[in-house]
């Protein structure tokens, strides 16, 4: 797999959760995605940027271009070295949060992306990646 | 502080919303919208999405509470003007909008706020 473009973005506020959601966007229309699948990685990002942000206690993200065979996609890597999840399936349940939002994070964004891998463990953080092929 | 205008028009309140909000400023749309129902004893409350270009589990929910609380403070609210790719994310992503009544357009949005309201008032005076 070839990586011909790799960001890195801040998530310590929730500006820097908007300025994800446009850095992801414009990425995207570079790679020239239609407009729906636009919206769905951005949408995805806001999801995990906020988790980043809110459980994570801020992180980073990391926005790919990468080419594999003919294919051409966008590669996020979210990462925090927040307390992590305990349980990473039920995390992943539709409306389970251990916070005060819909439970839909996690889920959502996995619905909305070609491909997701989430590592965590407590103590040690959390880093979710997601793939959306053009 | 930044801030989304909410605009009076008779009975009705009109929000159009042209930024894209961080979290803090959807929470305080909220926060405005409910004084304001009551300071201006609003009977409807329109808001406008159609600049919007992405929404989210957060800012989803916000309109399902301020159907809530509108409807609690005897207002009726319509969102108007999603735009065709951000209700197919939607529903992808698991948010059906339970609870918040929406429109294509102001116009229809504006025609369902008053059948709303006027179907409101009979039901009020059929009770007293």
């Amino acid at each position: 797999m070839l990586v011909p473009l790799s960001e890195n973005r801040p998530i310590a506020t929730p500006e820097d959760v908007v300025a994800v959601r446009q850095a992801v966007r414009q990425r995207a229309v570079e790679l020239g995605f239609n407009l729906v699948d636009q919206t769905k990685i951005v949408t995805a990002a806001s999801e995990l940027a906020r988790n980043t942000l809110q459980y994570g206690g801020g992180g980073t993200l990391r926005i790919e271009e990468i080419i594999e065979g003919p294919r051409r996609g966008l590669r996020l890597v979210f990462e925090d070295d927040g307390p992590g999840i305990a349980n990473l399936e039920l995390a992943m349940k539709d409306g389970y949060t251990t916070g005060n939002g819909l439970g839909l994070g996690l889920s959502g964004a996995k619905r909305l992306s070609n491909e997701f891998d989430i590592h965590s463990r407590p103590g040690e953080g959390t880093r979710v990646t997601i793939v959306r092929w053009r | 502080m930044e801030r989304i205008p909410i605009l009076k028009m008779g009975e009705y309140l009109l929000v159009t919303i042209q930024v894209d909000m961080h979290d803090r400023l959807a929470m305080s749309l909220q926060d405005d919208l409910t004084s304001r129902i009551v300071s201006a004893r609003a009977k409807g409350v329109l808001i406008d999405i159609s600049a919007l270009e992405m929404v989210d589990s957060f800012i989803g929910r916000m309109f399902g509470d301020i159907a809530a609380m509108s409807r609690v403070l005897d207002a009726e609210t319509v969102v108007v003007g999603m735009r065709p790719a951000v209700a197919i994310t939607l529903v992808e992503l698991g948010l059906s909008l339970p609870g918040v009544r929406t429109a294509l357009n102001i116009e229809r949005g504006m025609e369902l706020l008053r059948g709303l309201i006027s179907a409101r008032g009979r039901d009020d005076a059929g009770s007293a």
